[in-house]
């Protein structure tokens, strides 16, 4: 039985957070404008490396392990959204879902060890 | 505290609104000045292990100093640098801080206190923690930066990487309840050990499952010593690299509810949340009121925290998704296998 009502306080919650948040970002602005911290200029918005100007754009390249990451990533979280209506619900199961999962891990654990082998995991 | 706002003569539904809002902001207003003490707490247990003394200068014991660093931070000038996008540079920070708070929604600080009592309670969590990744990721961008950039990489990384292992580890405990949540989870551990312990961090299955949730957490959060998205010497200051004023103090804030919310997790994951250590009346300590319990295990995880960033050099990155993917990953999966064929054993099916 899915209880929704108790979802409304959590939207309330985000409401309150989110407005506290935006306070607390855009708030400071107004303050520096009347305090006279304000101040800006085109030395100051430049982006910091380290005092040099910027060489090229950074968002040119990026290593593709971290794309390698993410699909495995996305792989087990999968695997996990699978575990989770099967954890609550083993003692109706039993053994034969019990069996059936512990052969989609296998199956999982193969992939891990494929990913393992092919070297998928290493940062040398 | 609905039926007192009725009795004040306001309808059923103004009532529930009045109460819930307060519900809320009596989580979220503590949280937020516990963050303020909690960041004064580490630097001071910092210090004591470095044989020095934190700040003590700004108010008694220094008690007031991060009250001073957030007003110096107020009154600081913001700087949008002109390469940034600048809706997403300052949304960024809005959704790091306003995740932090709403993981708080299922957390249960007593019996039936706990302002939504959804019954995919951990799931909940785990949704809201991995929401995290985007405040990070989306700075890291926004910034058109180099540091940042790579930072947010790392940071993403890592947090995902280090989810994987908690969503098995959160499984090991979901079986043993037999629910995702909270308050159910708590209620599970009450008497687990023997009749006597609250918690289930003596259990020989759950216990190593305790230890990696712990290093995890420190890994999720990026804690020491696994700083690495903040790392000074090679990333300046990380992701907030380009951020400065209250923007800049909502990152720390963030993180610091976040880490917070980890010692929590531990503390209701493994620790018996709001029951007492022990189930015996040794001495009448069931008068002694569940959130109570809660903060003193949340303080002691936090000491724990603290003291590992202060004793343990940071990890390398390699060193860092070899301890994820290789060790937490197959470990955890394969106690998964362990906890659930174990209840099958002596709970659900028997020996047959």
């Amino acid at each position: 039985m899915v209880d929704l009502s108790q979802y409304l306080p959590i939207l309330i919650f985000l409401g309150i957070a989110l407005g506290l948040s935006a306070l607390f970002v855009f708030l400071p602005m107004g303050v520096a404008r009347l305090t006279g911290a304000h101040n800006p200029n085109a030395e100051k918005l430049s982006e910091y490396e380290c005092g040099f100007p910027a060489f090229e754009d950074p968002r040119s390249q990026f290593d593709v392990r971290f794309y390698l990451v993410a699909i495995l990533f996305i792989i087990f979280d999968l695997e996990a959204a699978f575990l989770f209506p099967w954890a609550v619900s083993l003692d109706m199961t039993g053994w034969p879902g019990w069996v059936t999962m512990m052969i989609f891990l296998g199956e999982l654990a193969v992939g891990l060890a494929y990913a393992w082998k092919k070297g998928a995991l290493e940062w040398e | 505290m609905t039926e007192t706002f009725v009795n004040w003569g306001l309808s059923y539904d103004w009532a529930w609104f009045l109460a819930t809002v307060a519900g809320i902001l009596l989580i979220a207003l503590p949280l937020m000045l516990g963050v303020a003490m909690i960041i004064y707490a580490d630097r001071k247990i910092w210090a004591a292990m470095a044989l020095r003394r934190g700040p003590n200068v700004v108010g008694p014991w220094g008690l007031l100093q991060s009250f001073a660093d957030g007003l110096k931070v107020f009154l600081q000038e913001t700087i949008i640098p002109s390469a940034a996008n600048k809706g997403l540079f300052l949304i960024a920070p809005i959704i790091t801080f306003t995740v932090a708070l709403l993981a708080w929604a299922v957390i249960p600080f007593n019996s039936g206190a706990v302002l939504s009592d959804i019954n995919v309670g951990l799931l909940y969590v785990l949704a809201i923690s991995s929401l995290g990744v985007y405040g990070v990721v989306i700075a890291g961008w926004a910034s058109n930066s180099k540091y940042p950039f790579f930072s947010a990489m790392r940071a993403a990384a890592q947090m995902i990487s280090y989810e994987v292992s908690i969503g098995f580890i959160l499984i090991c405990v979901v079986l043993y309840a037999g629910s995702f949540n909270m308050n159910a989870i708590v209620e599970a551990q009450r008497g687990h050990g023997f009749g006597i312990v609250n918690g289930y961090w003596f259990n020989l299955l759950l216990f190593p499952m305790w230890v990696m949730f712990l290093i995890s957490g420190m890994a999720e959060t990026a804690r020491a010593p696994f700083d690495l998205t903040e790392a000074e010497s090679e990333l300046v200051a990380g992701y907030q690299t380009e951020y400065s004023s209250m923007a800049f103090a909502l990152y720390w804030l963030g993180e610091y509810a976040n880490v917070l919310l980890m010692c929590a997790l531990n503390a209701v994951l493994f620790f018996g949340g709001w029951l007492p250590p022990l189930n015996i009346d040794l001495i009448p300590w069931f008068e002694i009121p569940g959130v109570v319990w809660l903060l003193l295990k949340i303080l002691f995880f936090f000491f724990i925290f603290s003291w590992v960033k202060a004793t343990v050099p940071r990890y390398r990155y390699d060193q860092l998704m070899r301890l994820g993917w290789k060790v937490f990953l197959p470990i955890s999966l394969l106690f998964v296998v362990l906890v659930s064929g174990w209840l099958m054993i002596t709970r659900y099916g028997g020996v047959a």
